[in-house]
């Protein structure tokens, strides 16, 4: 099968809809056919890679600790817009350390999350062959 | 060229399914295959059988079902089953698999997993999104 350039693009924040979650069943689904994965999270989608997620007072269930295993699936490109995180008086700080182990660096923990601008962002985007956008 | 296409809202709520349908219509005019559909979050209700609609309104689960490549030939239609389970659409199997009785998926549609959306994504030209 052929290898494409997909890119998961979320741009809904975690709880208040259902795209978030089911976005992130998509994106580990998908880790098995081996494709060239992205991720991107813009506007309220920002909310969804945040540290500390507490669902305790709203009785739904916290998937924020499965970015975490992303790595392990070979996802490591995950971009956050800027402007997105400065628009909602985020910043770089407030996401979770998401890592992966590059193989070709003997196993070495590297961050998986990159903060860019829209600019680069968009640039990254007209590179995909597939996008998808939750 | 191969095209497949997401619908990711339901019926009648929102206009995706309409658009997509339309756009599917179109492009299927113009000479082009339409690989696959995709139905995903509460779009898996598109692929309900028993909506019934005004009688001066269009019918949308009809007007896919209806829907035809240039040649004649059917059109794969996909209705995700985690997203399908998880709001009450069943096929026959998922139905007696769950214990439950009756089921509510049109006979054109037909359940599978999110690797088709996938394959689709591989396969086709073109992946076009609809929704929210």
């Amino acid at each position: 099968m052929s290898t494409k350039k997909f890119m998961y693009l979320n741009r809904k924040s975690s709880y208040g809809t259902v795209y978030a979650i089911e976005s992130l069943e998509v994106v580990l689904i998908a880790a098995a056919f081996e494709q060239d994965v992205s991720l991107a999270f813009i506007d309220d989608g920002v909310f969804q890679i945040i540290n500390d997620q507490n669902t305790d007072g709203i009785g739904m269930k916290n998937f924020s600790k499965t970015f975490h295993a992303l790595g392990d699936y070979d996802i490591n490109k995950l971009y956050v817009s800027r402007e997105s995180l400065e628009e909602r008086g985020l910043n770089e700080g407030d996401i979770m350390p998401l890592v992966y182990e590059d193989e070709d660096d003997d196993w070495k923990e590297k961050p998986s999350v990159r903060v860019i601008s829209n600019a680069e962002l968009s640039k990254i985007m007209s590179e995909q062959d597939v996008c998808l956008s939750f | 060229m191969k095209i497949s296409i997401q619908i990711n809202e339901g019926p009648y709520q929102h206009q995706a399914s309409d658009t997509a349908y339309q756009f599917a219509k179109a492009a299927i005019e113009k000479g082009h295959e339409i690989f696959r559909v995709f139905f995903y979050h509460d779009g898996v209700n598109n692929a309900s059988r028993f909506t019934i609609p005004p009688q001066d309104d269009r019918n949308i689960v009809k007007l896919w079902a209806d829907l035809r490549q240039s040649d004649g030939s059917d059109i794969d239609k996909v209705v995700c089953v985690a997203a399908a389970l998880r709001r009450g659409m069943l096929d026959e199997s998922e139905s007696s698999k769950n214990g439950l009785e009756g089921n509510n998926i049109h006979p054109s549609f037909r359940i599978s997993g999110l690797g088709q959306l996938i394959e689709a994504g591989i396969q086709s030209d073109r992946l076009v999104v609809f929704g929210d």
